[in-house]
């Protein structure tokens, strides 16, 4: 089950806990990955970790024609690229009424405006093949909202509206568009936060501690997979329960 | 007719799945020949890679018809 040999996969993001655990898991089913992030060291160590099958493609998804370019040099890189994971993300939280327009934009143009760039920058390839996976990483504050993150929330949000409606334009030609929407993950991301916020959040987890990166790689490796090929348009919600969408 | 017109009925034809006198000068390719608006952006992506040319955005949109896609093509190859 979920074998991807033969199959190239571009992940966003990658340089961090949650990317790089996919990566791994991508890697693993026989995929050949290209990692994307902003930090080139992180992405070189993976791929030495990964060895073959591995491409760093250092990418800041804050300059427009660097994400454009992406897509291109991943197919000069893998040959193709079968697999998208939209997974960078930032985060610039501030309360409502103190947030700044530079603090919107900023998280706009990265989570949600370089997604629909990049899922664009590939679409051409998948349809051409017949065959395709985008997975865009969305959050459990998409759908629920989360005080201090209006910017993120939104973004994220937004993510899901368009996997949708990317999904019902190319159901036909073989291409998938799904969402994953993670809760409370043990990363650098959520480190941030203090012991107190982290136990008040754990009270609202019926599992009762936070997720794990891999966790989530599992979930993107099932979409990603020839298995999933009739899940198109669905947002995975991995969250030990605590939003039950 | 043309070498062009011959190769973009080609395409056409093997495309939409269509008989190839139904592909006329007039034929536009969404209300005679059924293909959906993605058809339309696939047979763009594939006179692009046939003619070896660019076809812009807003430049692919007036091309409708059969005769369209001869003619954009023609001026600009």
């Amino acid at each position: 089950m979920f074998d991807l040999t033969g199959k190239t996969a571009l992940i966003t993001g990658a340089s961090g806990g949650i990317g790089g655990e996919i990566a791994k898991a991508l890697h693993g089913a026989g995929a050949t990955v290209g990692l994307s992030g902003t930090r080139v060291e992180p992405l070189e160590a993976l791929a030495a970790e990964l060895g073959e099958r591995a491409h760093v493609l250092p990418c800041n998804l804050s300059d427009a024609e660097a994400v454009t370019a992406l897509p291109k040099q991943a197919a000069e890189a893998m040959g193709s690229v079968d697999i998208l994971i939209n997974n960078a993300g930032i985060t610039r939280d501030n309360l409502f009424m103190r947030m700044s327009e530079e603090e919107w934009a900023s998280v706009v143009e990265v989570n949600m405006t370089a997604t629909f760039r990049l899922c664009k920058g590939v679409l051409r390839g998948m349809m051409k093949a017949r065959w395709g996976r985008i997975v865009n990483i969305s959050s459990v504050v998409g759908a629920t909202g989360n005080p201090g993150q209006g910017n993120y929330a939104a973004a994220k949000a937004g993510v899901i509206g368009m996997s949708k409606s990317l999904a019902y334009e190319v159901a036909t030609r073989g291409i998938t568009v799904n969402a994953v929407a993670p809760g409370f993950i043990e990363t650098a991301m959520t480190e941030k936060l203090t012991d107190d916020q982290k136990s008040g959040i754990l009270t609202q987890v019926p599992a009762g501690r936070m997720g794990t990166p891999g966790e989530i790689a599992a979930a993107v490796l099932y979409l990603a997979s020839p298995e999933a090929s009739y899940v198109t348009g669905t947002t995975l919600h991995v969250n030990g329960g605590m939003a039950m969408l | 007719m043309s070498d062009i017109a011959d190769r973009v009925k080609k395409i056409v034809v093997e495309h939409l799945s269509v008989d190839e006198e139904k592909v006329t000068e007039a034929a536009s390719f969404i209300d005679d020949l059924g293909a959906d608006s993605l058809d339309t952006v696939e047979l763009v992506m594939a006179f692009e890679e046939e003619f070896g040319i660019e076809i812009p955005d807003d430049a692919a949109e007036t091309i409708q018809t059969f005769g369209d896609a001869v003619k954009f093509i023609t001026e600009a190859s």
